[in-house]
């Protein structure tokens, strides 16, 4: 176990030295949020309409943005050889590195994201929904995409093959996400919606690490 | 404790760099592997590592098999790289804190390891402002602070000054009189007595000897 929160907290650490920390994931998501209003205009109606599929779109996208570096730095710096032949599994090196991501990428999204339902007037009833659907999928997107920058770790320029290779993948969590709280804002139950999403998260929970395991043995190769 | 290699053979990028290579290594010996570059020293030592999968042939440490019993084998290997594995943000300090805490050596060890590589001045520098011969030494350190019987050291003196590679030989030395095991591709002496040397190239087949085609550099891509 200490060697699994010594890699977690590594992970923070470099995060908030040279990242940030998720303060940089919480300024795109911010700024994708507030461009929606520009871009539709100022209809209330509409915005509120929309508010619940655009706060998911933004928050894949902030995602995203750190997701390419995930294990590309290790194997660049030979870290990851040294973290192979650690005690530590492989898998469990991916799943600390997944919990260190999902703390600097989606936590801080769930707390920008009241804020950002303000901006696009998504009804007050509907903030529970929201807050429980990214709570729920967000892990989903920082495991599922581990799998994606594995599979591009060893490239120099993988940033958008990660992105290519990810985004599909992250529909079901999308739809389901954005169902959850179009259901609370029109008074339906969110609940099933909720459940299929956090079935997501907990079937991605174990299989993604072996699979993300299995491409890094190949980019240190 | 015995170190033994037994018909090892390895392809790159469709190119069989070496085959039929096989060694042993007594307890407290050294083997130094010399050899042109390109010969495979360090894709060797990244076998013994378990880095690389064995494709032919078989490594046994001990009564451990790399193909069968390949954790328990990894536990017992230290490997250091062309690499130094460092992040620029944490200091000499945090990062020996780091691996204690990843390999279980009691942080206790930390402020030893990096007296035994003369870094003690330097323990509270980030990394990134560290000379090369310095990261190479944080590098290195990870040898004084995690207790493991196989040392596989992939030119461990580039880059370091002359009292710093008699250092680092100097260690290889007293873990090899403590019962431990070294290879190492290096091209200066540790002056480990009874040192075996190995050149790769020798077990070189004759269609080996070829450089790789073009089309194979292609498929092979960052891979190389």
């Amino acid at each position: 176990m200490k060697p699994f929160l010594a890699l977690i907290r590594r992970d923070l650490a470099i995060a908030f030295r040279t990242g940030g920390g998720g303060a940089l994931g919480v300024a795109f998501f911010v700024i994708v949020a507030t461009l929606v209003p520009f871009g539709v205009g100022p209809i209330p109606e509409l915005l509120s309409r929309i508010a619940p599929g655009m706060l998911w779109v933004a928050a894949l996208l902030a995602c995203l943005l750190t997701l390419d570096r995930l294990f590309q730095a290790d194997v660049e710096d030979g870290s990851m050889d040294v973290l192979a032949l650690s005690p530590l599994p492989l898998e469990m090196v991916v799943l600390a590195k997944c919990i260190a991501h999902w703390l600097t990428t989606g936590l801080p999204l769930l707390l920008a994201a009241p804020v950002m339902a303000l901006t696009l007037q998504l009804p007050e009833a509907s903030y529970p929904a929201m807050i429980a659907s990214l709570a729920l999928g967000t892990p989903a997107l920082s495991l599922i995409g581990a799998i994606g920058a594995a599979l591009t770790a060893g490239m120099r320029r993988g940033g958008v093959l990660t992105a290519v290779l990810v985004l599909p993948l992250y529909v079901p969590t999308l739809i389901l996400g954005a169902l959850a709280v179009n259901a609370s804002a029109m008074d339906l139950p969110a609940a099933p919606y909720l459940m299929l999403s956090g079935a997501i998260t907990l079937a991605a929970l174990p299989l993604a690490p072996f699979v993300a395991a299995a491409a890094l043995r190949l980019a240190i190769r | 404790m015995e170190l033994v290699a037994d018909n090892l053979r390895v392809t790159r990028g469709y190119r069989t760099v070496f085959a039929g290579l096989g060694f042993s290594v007594a307890e407290g010996g050294a083997l130094i592997l010399a050899g042109p570059n390109g010969a495979g020293k360090s894709t060797l030592l990244r076998i013994l590592a378990g880095l690389l999968p064995v494709e032919e042939g078989e490594v046994r440490l001990g009564g451990l098999s790399l193909r069968a019993d390949r954790g328990a084998f990894v536990e017992s290997v230290l490997h250091t790289g062309h690499l130094d594995a460092l992040k620029p943000a944490f200091t000499a300090r945090e990062t020996l804190a780091f691996h204690a805490d990843l390999f279980g050596a009691p942080r206790g060890r930390i402020e030893g390891a990096l007296e035994a590589l003369d870094l003690g001045f330097l323990a509270d520098q980030p990394v990134r402002v560290l000379s090369a011969g310095q990261k190479r030494r944080l590098g290195l350190a990870r040898l004084a602070l995690v207790e493991r019987p196989l040392w596989l050291l992939d030119e461990p003196t580039v880059s370091l000054d002359a009292r710093s590679a008699a250092r680092v030989a100097q260690m290889a030395r007293e873990h090899c009189a403590r019962g431990g095991l070294v290879v190492a591709a290096t091209h200066i002496d540790l002056g480990i007595e009874g040192a075996a040397r190995l050149d790769p190239a020798a077990f070189a087949p004759a269609e080996g000897a070829a450089l790789p085609t073009r089309d194979d550099a292609v498929l092979d891509g960052d891979a190389w």
